[in-house]
C-alpha cells in the first residue's frame, strides 16, 4: 500500500497551535498544512463528522490569520481592498468577503468583523496570512489613513459547530449566546477567558468561532469538551472539517478558488457588493457579470462507482471540459460528491459528464449546491 | 496490536496468507490506521493476472487514494464482494478482512513474518 496522504515525518518548521501539547497528548493524528503541525483527526474522519451534524465538535482553528485595520479611513480602505459592501456591516456584525487582485481574482476568501466604526477584523486563510497581510499593507496608504496590524498572534481560535453548540458554551459564559444571531458576534468571558465569540463556522451547521488569547486556549478547549462530554461533543481535525465544509459547498481556496477564478465564477456573487463604489477587481467582475462566466463552479454527485478528487477532469462525449476542484465520499450524504468548474453550457442540474477516475471514465451528474443544508428550527 | 504469526507481511503494509498455492491478501492494522476511514475499496477483477510489487487495486480513505500491491504473483481467483458494501471492514478487521484471492504462478519472496515486520514498524 502507498498512503499518498500527507504522513511526512513531523517538521521541526511547522509552528504549533497554542493547542498543540494538547492534540499530542490526546492522541490525534497529526499533519503538516499551511507550515502548522495540525490535527487531521482525533476519533477518525467519519465518527467527527458525524458528531457535528448530530451533535457538536470542538476544532482548533488558530492557524487563522487575523489582520486588523482601524484609524479614520478604515471602512474606505475595507471597501476598496475587499470586494462584499463593508458599509453594510454594523458593529458586532461580520461578512463573507473576499480579498481580490486587479483581474478580480482571490487573494484570499475571507470573514470581515466591524469591531467599531473605524474598527474591522480581516480573518484570512492560514497559508495565506503573509501574503495578505502584505497585500492589505501595501495598499492600504494610497486609500487613506489606517493602520494595518498582524494581530495573528494574539489569537487562538476554537469553533464549536453543531446543533448542540449553543448548549454546550452557554453555561461557560455569562453573554447571552442565543441573542447573537448568525454572522454577528459579541464579547464576554468563556471559561474565565476574554473572548470575541462569533456565530460563524465552517461546517453548515450552527456553532461559534471563539477568539481567545493564546494563553487561555488550553483552558477553553478543555472547558467546551467537558460542557459537552454528556451531549456527545468531540474534539475534531481539519479532515473532518474539510468534508463537512465540502458537505456545505463552502469553498476552500487553493483547491475550489484561487488567483485563476472569479467569485463570479465560483458561484460567489452574493458576497460582491455591486452598488458599492469601485474596488479592487470591480471591473473584471462587472465585465463577468454583464456577459456571463465562460465557466462556473458546480455541484457533481457521482453515478458511477468511483470517487472524484481534486485535479481529476470532467470530460463530455471524450473531451475534457473541466477540472475537479473538491471530491469525496461523505460521511453524511454517502454519497461521492465534488465540485468542479465546467463552461457554462454543461452546468445545469442534471446535466451528465464523466469524471476521470484514474484512467476510468466514471458517470456524474450535476446537482445544485450545497449538497446539504442543515435542517432549521421553526 | 500484535501481528498474527501466520500471516506474511511486506514492506507495503499488505499481509498475505498462504493456504497450499494460493494466497489471501489484505492489508495491515498500521495501514489501516494510516489510511483512516475506508470508503472505496476498488479491485481488479477476478482472472488478472498481477505481480508481486504490482498494483492489484486502489483503496480510498475519505481524505486519500492509495494504491494496492500484491504481496505475490499469480493470477487473481476471488475478490471480496463484501467489500463493495461494507469497506469499513478494512478498519474493523483489517486481518480477517482479505481483499483478493491469488492463485500462486510462483513461491513467493521477500515476504516478512510478523516479527520482522514489528520490527519494521517500531
Amino acid at each position: 500500500m502507498s498512503d499518498t496522504a500527507a504522513t511526512a515525518p513531523h517538521n521541526t518548521a511547522l509552528k504549533p497551535t497554542p493547542l498543540h501539547a494538547r492534540h499530542v497528548a490526546s492522541g490525534a493524528r497529526m499533519v503538516p498544512y499551511a507550515g502548522w503541525d495540525m490535527p487531521v483527526e482525533y476519533s477518525g474522519i467519519t465518527a467527527e463528522h458525524l458528531a457535528v451534524r448530530t451533535r457538536a465538535g470542538v476544532f482548533d482553528v488558530s492557524h487563522m490569520g487575523e489582520i486588523e485595520i482601524a484609524g479614520k479611513d478604515a471602512l474606505k480602505t475595507v471597501q476598496h481592498l475587499t470586494c462584499n459592501d463593508a458599509s453594510r456591516l454594523k458593529v458586532g456584525q461580520a461578512q463573507y468577503s473576499a480579498l481580490l487582485t486587479p483581474d478580480g481574482t482571490f487573494v484570499d476568501d475571507i470573514l470581515v468583523y466591524r469591531m467599531a466604526p473605524s474598527h474591522f477584523m480581516i480573518v484570512v486563510n492560514a497559508g495565506n496570512t503573509a501574503k495578505a497581510v502584505e497585500w492589505i499593507s501595501t495598499q492600504a496608504p494610497a486609500v487613506g489613513e489606517a493602520a494595518v496590524v498582524d494581530s495573528s498572534a494574539r489569537y487562538a481560535l476554537i469553533a464549536i459547530q453543531g446543533p448542540a453548540a449553543l448548549d454546550t458554551v452557554q453555561p461557560l459564559t455569562g453573554a447571552d449566546l442565543a441573542s447573537v444571531r448568525p454572522y454577528w458576534f459579541t464579547y464576554g468571558e468563556v471559561a474565565q477567558a476574554r473572548a470575541l465569540i462569533s456565530r460563524t463556522g465552517y461546517t453548515g451547521e450552527d456553532g461559534f468561532e471563539i477568539y481567545v488569547p493564546p494563553n487561555m486556549a488550553d483552558r477553553v478547549w478543555q472547558a467546551l469538551l467537558q460542557a459537552g462530554h454528556a451531549a456527545g461533543v468531540v474534539p475534531c481535525g481539519l479532515g473532518a472539517r474539510d468534508t463537512l465544509r465540502l458537505e456545505a459547498a463552502m469553498r476552500l481556496y487553493g483547491q475550489d478558488i484561487d488567483d485563476t477564478t472569479t467569485p463570479v465564477e465560483a458561484g460567489l456573487s452574493g458576497i460582491v457588493g455591486w452598488d458599492k463604489p469601485a474596488f479592487v477587481g470591480a471591473d473584471r467582475l462587472r465585465a463577468q457579470k454583464a456577459s456571463g462566466p465562460e465557466r462556473v463552479l458546480v455541484g457533481l454527485e457521482m453515478l458511477d462507482r468511483g470517487i472524484a478528487r481534486h485535479g481529476y477532469a470532467v470530460v463530455k462525449d471524450g473531451a475534457a471540459v473541466g477540472t475537479v476542484t473538491s471530491g469525496t465520499q461523505t460521511p453524511f450524504l454517502k454519497k461521492a460528491i465534488a465540485m468542479a468548474y465546467l463552461p457554462a453550457a454543461l452546468a445545469a442540474p442534471g446535466t451528465r459528464v464523466d469524471v476521470d477516475v484514474r484512467g476510468r471514465a466514471s458517470a456524474a451528474t450535476v446537482v445544485p449546491l450545497p449538497f446539504y443544508k442543515r435542517p432549521r428550527a421553526v | 496490536m500484535a501481528y498474527p504469526s501466520d500471516l506474511k507481511y511486506t514492506k507495503d503494509h499488505e499481509w498475505v496468507r498462504l493456504s497450499g498455492n494460493t494466497a489471501e491478501v489484505g492489508i495491515t492494522d498500521y495501514a489501516q490506521q494510516q489510511l483512516g476511514d475506508v470508503v472505496f475499496v476498488d479491485l481488479a477483477a477476478v482472472g488478472t493476472a498481477v505481480t508481486a510489487g504490482g498494483p492489484f487495486g486502489t483503496i480510498e480513505s475519505v481524505k486519500a487514494v492509495s494504491e494496492l500491491f500484491a504481496p505475490v504473483s499469480g493470477e487473481i481467483v476471488a475478490i471480496n464482494e463484501r467489500l463493495a458494501q461494507a469497506p469499513e471492514d478494512v478498519n474493523a478487521r483489517p486481518h480477517e478482512t482479505w481483499m483478493v484471492k491469488i492463485h500462486l504462478a510462483a513461491a513467493p519472496d521477500g515476504l516478512l513474518d510478523s516479527a520482522q515486520y514489528e520490527a519494521l514498524l517500531a
